[in-house]
This record gives structure tokens, sequence and C-alpha cells, in this order.
């Protein structure tokens, strides 16, 4: 096991950040925690990569205690905070190499592991970090994460403020380390990239609601639901929010997904209802659950 | 019935020394209407909402906000619209009820207007119990919901909203939604820039910013057809990447 996660649970005075929260992540597996702010992901990653010591719970990482061989960690891992962390007064040759001169390397040594990344920011070598757009920042900021070949990589929200071009251009990069062996915990506030995860962990309130891969974690869907369509939004919600009958109503992309309480649930029921509301050109179509419908129906 | 047009801009412009940042953007916003603005990192959509809202002169181009003009009466736009931005929010040291005290002031509102306003957003936000609470210690959906509706306060004509749900999670995403509607349903237009694309198929219309110019500009549903793909995020694939 690369990481192993035991019954750890950390307090700040009365709220409790993380309770009781145990998985493991395999050698090279790509894991995923998805939560929103304030779920505890981010406390989870100080006490993994020992910037935090856990009330309760033991952990490992590449095999080394979080707290007995914490300097050993700190050698073996790349951690990349949700917030910037580089100097911004140093460019990004300069930054680069203080990293790798801290962790005792050269940029030469370890340049394989980076190349594919620092090739799209090198024509900007001599900028100063601060003066980078936020794709070139997260960009060298993995580099420098990376520059002393970790085994572990930690990336506490990479890609939150980050375009959707950027996004998938970074988990294509995220694809490629976990290919030469590196073991990658990463978290999101997005949905969509739980999919491209090996396996995921929703987390909210400190608490994980599930663990599993992204396809047996859409399985578990309880419900059917449907994609529902009027000519007004907005008081296609109302309505629907209204029916008696309603398990979930949620605003989704071009549709509103709705769910009913009842089993022999009949479409023409609700097309009746709808236009008895003075809503018209209604559409109600069977759909597939995503994660992010299974998150919210976990989280409700 | 015709709607009005409450933003107009013709060939806007803005350079930063050699730099186009925003390259000649026309486009028009119809009372009541929920217009999304959306664009890679450093496509300019930032430098487009600063010239709108009339905090960045443009170096070309016309543009008329809520019935004023960009260039002369940058003030008047100040006080007919809302702003709200994920980095900006509210006072985190003051309770609720202050930093809605604090904003009716600043937007101008007599003290009984404040007085009713503040608790009628109270009771709708459901926040009666946190009302003396700080803001800081609030959770963030709840202080983004928050920061909305006091950016409603002085009941602007058009609210700009900025990333208003990064970071947030699914089920208070809906729901801050679900407040854009119910504004944009009262005749307040909205016009909001986010990086979730499926939120982009919550507008009535979306733009999409490329290298400081806007490259497409309709509705979801003809965005869509236009590049026969089966979602905003492939549209948004297909023009950023060329």
């Amino acid at each position: 096991m690369s990481i192993t996660v035991s019954n750890i649970s950390k307090s700040y005075k009365s709220v409790k950040a993380l309770e009781n929260i145990s998985f493991n992540v395999k050698e090279g597996e790509l894991f995923g925690l998805i939560g929103p702010d304030g779920s505890g992901k981010t406390t989870l990653f100080r006490i993994l990569t020992t910037l935090l010591i856990a009330n309760e719970g033991s952990a490992t990482v590449a095999d080394f205690d979080v707290v007995a061989d914490y300097k050993k960690i700190r050698n073996n891992v790349g951690y990349m905070p949700g917030k910037f962390s580089l100097y911004q007064d140093l460019t990004i040759e300069e930054n680069l190499e203080f990293f790798a001169t801290i962790f005792g390397t050269t940029i030469e040594e370890n340049y394989d592991l980076i190349k594919d990344i620092y090739v799209q920011i090198e024509p900007f070598k001599d900028r100063r970090a601060g003066k980078l757009s936020g794709g070139m920042k997260q960009k060298l900021a993995l580099c420098c994460a990376l520059i002393h070949k970790p085994k572990v990589l930690f990336l506490d929200e990479p890609t939150t403020g980050v375009d959707p071009v950027s996004r998938k251009e970074f988990w294509e990069m995220l694809k490629r380390l976990q290919q030469k062996g590196i073991t990658i915990l990463v978290s999101t506030p997005y949905m969509d990239e739980a999919a491209l995860c090996d396996r995921i962990a929703l987390i909210q309130d400190g608490k994980i609601l599930q663990i599993d891969t992204p396809q047996a974690i859409v399985k578990h869907y309880p419900k059917q639901i449907f994609n529902v369509r009027a000519n007004n939004t907005y008081q296609l919600i109302n309505s629907l929010k209204a029916y008696e009958h309603n398990h979930s109503v949620y605003p989704f992309g071009e549709f509103v997904h709705y769910t009913d309480k009842r089993a022999d649930f009949e479409r023409e029921d609700l097309i009746q209802y709808l236009e008895s509301e003075n809503l018209s050109d209604i559409e109600i179509e069977k759909t597939l659950p995503t994660i992010e419908d299974t998150f919210m129906e976990l989280a409700k | 019935m015709k709607k009005e047009n409450v933003i107009e801009a013709q060939n806007l412009t803005k350079m930063f020394g050699d730099f186009t940042a925003v390259n000649a953007i026309s486009f028009e916003v119809k009372k009541g209407e929920i217009f999304g603005f959306l664009g890679a990192n450093g496509a300019g959509k930032t430098t487009a909402m600063k010239m709108l809202i009339g905090i960045s002169k443009p170096t070309s181009g016309k543009a008329n906000v809520a019935g004023f003009d960009v260039f002369t009466n940058a003030e008047d736009i100040k006080k007919n619209i809302g702003y709200m931005s994920q980095k900006f929010a509210l006072y985190d040291d003051l309770t609720v009820k202050e930093n809605i005290t604090f904003f009716g002031g600043i937007y101008g509102l007599s003290r009984k207007q404040i007085k009713e306003k503040s608790n009628n957003l109270i009771e709708a936000l459901g926040l009666e119990e946190v009302a003396n609470k700080l803001v800081g210690a609030l959770p963030l959906g709840w202080k983004q919901k928050l920061s909305f509706s006091v950016a409603l306060l002085h009941d602007p004509k058009i609210v700009f909203l900025d990333e208003p749900t990064g970071g947030v999670d699914s089920i208070t995403r809906r729901q801050f939604w679900e407040m854009i509607y119910k504004a944009a349903n009262q005749g307040t237009t909205v016009f909001v820039t986010t990086h979730y694309m499926d939120e982009a198929e919550y507008c009535d219309r979306v733009s999409i910013m490329v290298n400081g110019k806007i490259e497409a500009l309709d509705t979801p549903k003809k965005l869509k057809q236009q590049f026969k793909v089966a979602n905003m995020n492939d549209v948004f694939l297909k023009l950023a990447r060329g």
C-alpha cells in the first residue's frame, strides 16, 4: 500500500474537520478525494504530508509513519498545496532550481520526469512566478513538486479556478505521471474529474460518504432519474419541488434532474401535473445518473 | 414584445501597451436575460467585465450599460448594477446583519429600506440563527448566497457575477442557480462567468471569448448544433483549442 489511513480524526477547537477517516491507496493508483470547500480535504492532505498531527488514528505514506518517520516522508512525497506557494519573486527557473537544491538533486537529474510539462513553460523561464497566468503557475508548481522524483504525489485542488482546456491538459499530464509509477492522491470539487480517477472517495463535512471506482459509485444510485424540460426553467423547478411525490429536484445542465418517491411512477401523471401548472413544451426522458447525482443523494 | 437591451457593446477594445486584451467585442444583452460570459484563463473576460462595470476605461469602441455610457457616466453605471466576485465576498469580521447594513448604506438605501430588506433577506436565506454571527464563521456556500443577495440589495438592473460558484458544493451550487433564475424571472439581467460547463447550459445565451475576441455567441442549444457536439464542454474545447 502506498498510503494507509486508519481512523483519522482531527478537530480545530469546536469544529470537527475529519471524523474517523479510513482508506488505502495502492501503489501506482490515481485516487481522487471528491468534495466541496470545507469538507476536510486540505486537513487530510496536511496530515499525510506531515504538516499537521491528527488527534486520533494513524497513517502511513510510502510505508513510513506520518508521525514517527515524518522526515523520511518529506523526502519521498511531492505536495502541491491548493494555494500557490512558490516564490513569486523568483523566476520559473530559479524556483525549480531552488526546490531541486533543497532535495539534493538537480534539474538535469530528473528532467525526464518533468520534461513534458516543463517544455510548455520553458519559453518563459526568466519570468517571475508572480507574473504568470493561472495555468502556467499550476504547471510550474507541478514541476517543483516532481523535481525530486517522489513516490507519492499529493495535489490539493490543482484545477480549481482553471478553465476547461487547461483542466483537460492537466489530467492528461497526471495520467502520464501515473504510467511512470507515481502514486497520486488528488482532490477536486469538479465532479466530472472524478470519472478520470481509478478510485474515488466522496467526502463531505469531514466524513467519507463512499469509496469505490467511479463506475461502481454511479451503479449504486438507488433511483431512476428523469431529464425534465419545459418552457420556463424557473417555474419548472418550483412546480417540481411543490409536487407531492418528488424525491429530488436539481437543475442539471439544460435539464432538471427529477426523481420520484413512488416505485410505479407514471410519466403521464407528471406531464398532466406540469400542464396544470401552466407549463408547456414539456419533455420527460429517462437518463443515467452521474457521480454528481450520487454525491447529492448521499449528501442530502 | 421585444425586450429592451440593457447592455450594448460595439467594438469594445482595451489595450495594455502593445497587448490587446479585449479586441473589438460587440454584443447585446436583454433585460431579464441570463448571459453566460465564458473563456479560457487569460482570454480577456475579466478585463471586458471591468470595462462594463465602469472601473476600467476602454481604449476604443462604445458601450452602454443600464442606460449609461461607459466613457462618460461610469459612476451612474456603478449605482445601477450589482457585482459579486468569488474573491471579494463580504467583510468576514462583520456580522451578517452588519454586512447588509453596511452595503445598504453604500448603495444609498434609507434606514427604513435597509431594515426591511435586511429582514426579508435573512428570512429568505434562512439565516435567522446566524444573523448576529460573524460572516467569517459561515460555510462558503452560505457566504456566496449572502453575497449574491447583497449584490441585489439596491434592486440593480444588472448583476455581474464573476465565477460565483467556484469551490462550492453541488447542492449549494444548484441553490445558487435557483436564486439566479429567480432574479432573472423578476427582470434582473444576470451577467455571469463560470468554469463549470454544465452551468453554461443554464444560461439563455452564452458567449465564448478566445484571445480577446468573442468567437461564439448563441443559445447553448444552437452552439451545440453549430459545433455538432453533445455538451457545452465540447463546444468550449473545440473553440478554445482551435
